[in-house]
């Protein structure tokens, strides 16, 4: 199997996988990051969500060999001690209630915040629509990007 | 309220070797109404019990949750109830999941709406039981009387003024004989209780910890990927491995099915979700390698049973609603004379559509089968059923098999059943290794134990402006409605009443989905009341409150609910939503609901927007009774309001001779945020005892929106999904 050079919440790993291996997999299963979470695997549900080059990606869609020279951060890899302000307003509302979306949904929220750190109440729930949370706790993280935003404006 | 228990046979402490005190209870037998401890309590044994509180000498406490995590908040609000009793403050509480003997521990009761019901006293109990022992062994240190101590936050003060802490006693109080009788906190004294606590394993969630099946892992380990027949109906014939075994990434490819089909030859009552076919099941070194060894299989079927479809579903339902093939359920005076009488009866027919739980995480389970022992671990809400189901299976001492349960990514009632266990299993015992087995989400949507399709006829009579008689009949897929529904509402509000059921037995795993039966049967029946009202010429609230005050009037001993805590609900979702009074542009829709020992009223809110009807918002008025967590109750609440609204507006699933028609989130809708309205939630202040929250929100949602529809389009909606039975399109996928 051909091996592969990943730059990961600012370390370098090299991993032995298919080159069509999902970057979800590489980072469950190779380098044991589990905060990615599985969810549907055709980018339908965002649960795997993790920043590459700063933007908001679906680690399902991206294979290991595309990934090479990307910069990634995972959940893991948000902030030195789970302080990003996205996790503090998650905290503050306690958005989770299964938790399994929420490193998904916080992911998307951070890199869309990020680009738009004073959004609108509109373009949050068009920015956060493309992640599910079967328990829907929906209210909640509208309500927790909307202290982020204000956290970080 | 002063309560006074005597000493319960489900408690034992003891001394820890490395200092501290410990007590174990068996909150399993202490929920049943008749305690007979079946266990020997002569030492204490961790396999005997299931929650501990453990006191360090440093007067630190650890709550061990005795239940798993499915995300209704548990395990945050018993260890509450526990810290309540005991006098501790919440911040020097830790609370813990894992168990303290993996090996032996294999008694744990899992979730559901009932567990803080059936959990309140003994938890309360417990901590009291511990918080007195402390005591007394500071009474004793100080030579006073026990009732002459006061205890704050874990520190006990004496008339004096000297304190102890708790880990200044710890030691003496394990010594101590477990006190004959507690009392119990006045609610108006509670501290932690009713006060809005964190989910306690948000620090872990936040950053993306190892929590849930999924995470788990032991070295050496293999992934399982497990083809399984693609239609309700067919077995495995034959299979070609070849080109997946060629694969690097691919371990072994073996097949299962053998042990499973042995029991359910043996035991043909057993209602487990075992299947009878064959499977091929890929040996990975990661999941990806299983996932693709999987795809290269080549795999035969053949059928055994009908192949069936939803065209003909809906006929053998109707079929049954039209027949005369029922069960009568309950029966008050005489429906037949009220309808033949009556100067009007209406009738309406309510559709419903299977539904699979789509729980975020997928099923899936670890298993390590040795000769010494079976050991299991993962998401499953049911470990004993389980564990005896496997002993069975693989002919071992249910002594060798534990199974310990990890923080579970949703149930909505998958995760009572336990397939994927048996799996995983029958895996590991094949192969000699440890094994995770993780379904796909096409695996998980596709081989599921749905929520059966279902059928309701309502009919009622009227007679003089009056209601006059009320006749429901259901037709459902596999099972019917569960003994205690026909005494629901409008049970004992109608002198003329009539509950009948039919089902069709078909090759279609179903089983619980969250609110079982209420979920699709509330949105019927509420329905059903807005078209009566309208038809009586009656406002819809003023229909329900007098229907309640001739139940008040009339008490009849065995209806469920309760008709002044329904119309108690009724009163503030109308205050809080100004029902009646909503402004230009917004159409109201109620629903009113008692289920899971919790009364529910809502009021849905609902704006067109470009021609398309939009829920803007929802008034949630709730009685579930003291508040235990209201951080955590309003989450369940909301979320079960948003799931009501997505199930019942967006999604579908159906099947095509025997295969399900959707398999992921590209053709089966779930809720997404651009739908989700603002949901406002109030609850009634009181001081009964607590009820369950994971459900009883979700059913009445249905019937508000489509009441509001109506009022807002004129069009009455009867089948689920709403949004493909409206004509418009009303989604918006991201
Ligand atoms: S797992 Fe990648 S989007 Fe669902
Ligand atoms: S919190 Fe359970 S899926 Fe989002």
């Amino acid at each position: 199997m051909p091996t592969f050079t990943l730059k990961i919440n600012k370390k370098k790993y090299v991993v032995e996988a298919d080159a069509d291996t999902p970057l979800l997999w590489v980072l469950r299963d190779h380098i044991e990051l589990v905060g990615t979470k599985f969810g549907c695997g055709i980018g339908q549900c965002g649960a795997c969500t993790v920043h590459t080059d700063g933007e908001a990606s679906r680690s399902c869609l991206i294979q290991v060999s595309q990934a090479e020279d990307m910069e990634i951060t995972t959940i893991e890899g948000l902030s030195e001690n789970g302080d990003h302000p996205v996790q503090q307003a998650w905290k503050e509302i306690d958005v989770p209630q299964c938790g399994y979306c929420q490193a998904g949904q916080i992911m998307t929220a951070s890199a869309f915040l990020n680009q738009n750190p004073s959004p609108s109440n509109e373009e949050i729930r068009s920015a956060m629509n493309g992640n599910i949370c079967r328990c829907a706790s929906y209210n909640s993280i509208e309500e927790a990007v909307k202290v982020a935003s204000e956290k970080l404006s | 309220m002063k309560n006074s228990f005597s000493r319960r046979s489900f408690l034992k402490t003891s001394a820890l070797a490395s200092g501290g005190m410990i007590i174990g209870f068996n909150l399993f037998n202490a929920c049943k109404p008749d305690v007979k401890p079946s266990i020997d309590l002569s030492k204490l044994n961790y396999n005997d019990f299931n929650a501990f509180i453990k006191i360090s000498p440093e007067g630190k406490v650890t709550l061990f949750s005795p239940n798993p995590e499915i995300g209704q908040g548990v395990k945050t609000s018993m260890p509450m109830i526990i810290a309540e009793e005991l006098e501790v403050a919440w911040d020097d509480v830790y609370v813990v999941q894992a168990p303290l003997d993996t090996k032996n521990y294999t008694r744990q009761l899992a979730g559901g709406s009932q567990s803080i019901r059936h959990g309140w006293i003994a938890l309360r109990q417990t901590g009291a039981t511990a918080k007195q022992m402390l005591v007394n062994a500071a009474a004793a240190k100080w030579g006073v009387d026990a009732s002459e101590c006061k205890v704050s936050e874990g520190v006990i003060t004496n008339t004096k003024g000297e304190t102890l802490g708790y880990g200044d006693v710890v030691t003496e109080a394990a010594a101590l004989e477990v006190p004959e009788e507690v009392t119990l906190k006045d609610p108006k004294d509670f501290k932690i209780i009713g006060k809005g606590k964190g989910n306690v394993d948000i620090d872990k969630i936040t950053i993306g910890k190892p929590l849930f099946g999924i995470d788990y892992k032991e070295v050496g380990m293999l992934y399982a990927s497990v083809l399984r027949p693609p239609a309700f109906g067919q077995v495995l014939e034959s299979f070609d491995a070849s080109k997946a075994k060629a694969m690097p990434g691919v371990v072994d490819v073996i097949t299962i099915g053998e042990k499973a089909r042995t029991i359910l030859n043996e035991k043909p009552n057993w209602t487990v979700q075992l299947s009878k076919s064959n499977k091929v099941v890929v040996l990975g070194k990661t999941t990806w390698d299983a996932i693709k060894g999987k795809k290269a299989i080549n795999a035969v079927w053949k059928e055994d049973s009908k192949l069936e479809s939803t065209e003909y579903h809906d006929q053998v339902l109707m079929d049954l609603l039209n027949g005369n093939k029922f069960n009568t359920r309950r029966k008050d005076g005489n429906v037949k004379q009220a309808f033949a009488e009556a100067d009007k009866v209406i009738e309406r027919v309510y559709e419903s559509p299977f539904l699979p739980h789509n729980t975020m995480e997928p099923m899936n389970f670890f298993a390590d089968v040795t000769p010494e022992k079976v050991r299991l671990v993962g998401p499953v809400q049911t470990p004993e059923p389980a564990a005896k189901v496997v002993s069975e299976m693989l002919g071992r001492d249910l002594e060798d098999i534990s199974v310990e349960m990890t923080r579970m990514g949703g149930g909505f009632g998958r995760r009572l059943y336990g397939d994927f266990v048996y799996e995983a299993a029958e895996i590991s015992d094949k192969i000699g290794k440890p094994v995770k087995m993780i379904s796909t989400r096409e695996d998980d949507m596709t081989t599921g134990v749905y929520r059966p399709s279902t059928k309701y006829k309502i009919a009622a009579s009227i007679k003089n402006g009056k209601l006059t008689g009320y006749h429901l009949k259901e037709a459902a897929i596999n099972g019917n409605m569960y003994g205690l529904i026909p005494n629901f509402f409008p049970a004992g509000a109608l002198e003329n009443y009539q509950v009948d059921t039919a089902n069709y037995k078909s090759n279609i795993t179903t089983g619980a989905w969250r609110a079982p039966y209420t979920n699709f049967l509330a949105s019927a029946e509420q329905s059903f009341f807005d078209e009566l009202a309208e038809e009586l010429g009656v406002d819809r609230v003023r229909l329900h409150m007098d229907l309640l005050d001739k139940v008040k009037q009339n008490p009849e001993p065995k209806i469920e609910y309760s008709p002044e805590r329904l119309q108690g609900v009724l009163k503030l979702a109308v205050e809080k939503s100004n029902w009646g009074s909503a402004p230009e542009g917004i159409y109201q829709g109620l629903s009113v609901y008692y289920c899971h020992n919790t009364h529910v009223a809502e009021i849905a809110n609902v704006a067109m927007e470009n021609g398309i009807p939009v829920v803007k918002k929802v008034t949630c008025a709730i009685d579930c009774g003291i508040l235990v967590n209201p951080l955590g109750a309003m989450n369940q609440a909301k979320g079960g309001v948003l799931d009501g609204i997505g199930h019942a507006m967006y999604s579908d699933f159906g099947f095509q001779n025997g295969v399900p028609k959707s398999n992921n989130f590209n053709t089966y809708q779930l809720i997404r945020m651009a739908q989700t309205p603002k949901v406002e939630v109030h609850f009634i202040e009181s001081d009964i005892d607590p009820t369950g929250l994971g459900e009883p929100t979700l059913p009445p949602v249905g019937a508000a929106v489509a009441n509001a529809i109506y009022k807002a389009t004129g069009k009455r909606l009867t089948k689920q999904p709403y949004s493909l039975n409206m004509n418009v399109e009303s989604s918006i996928i991201g």
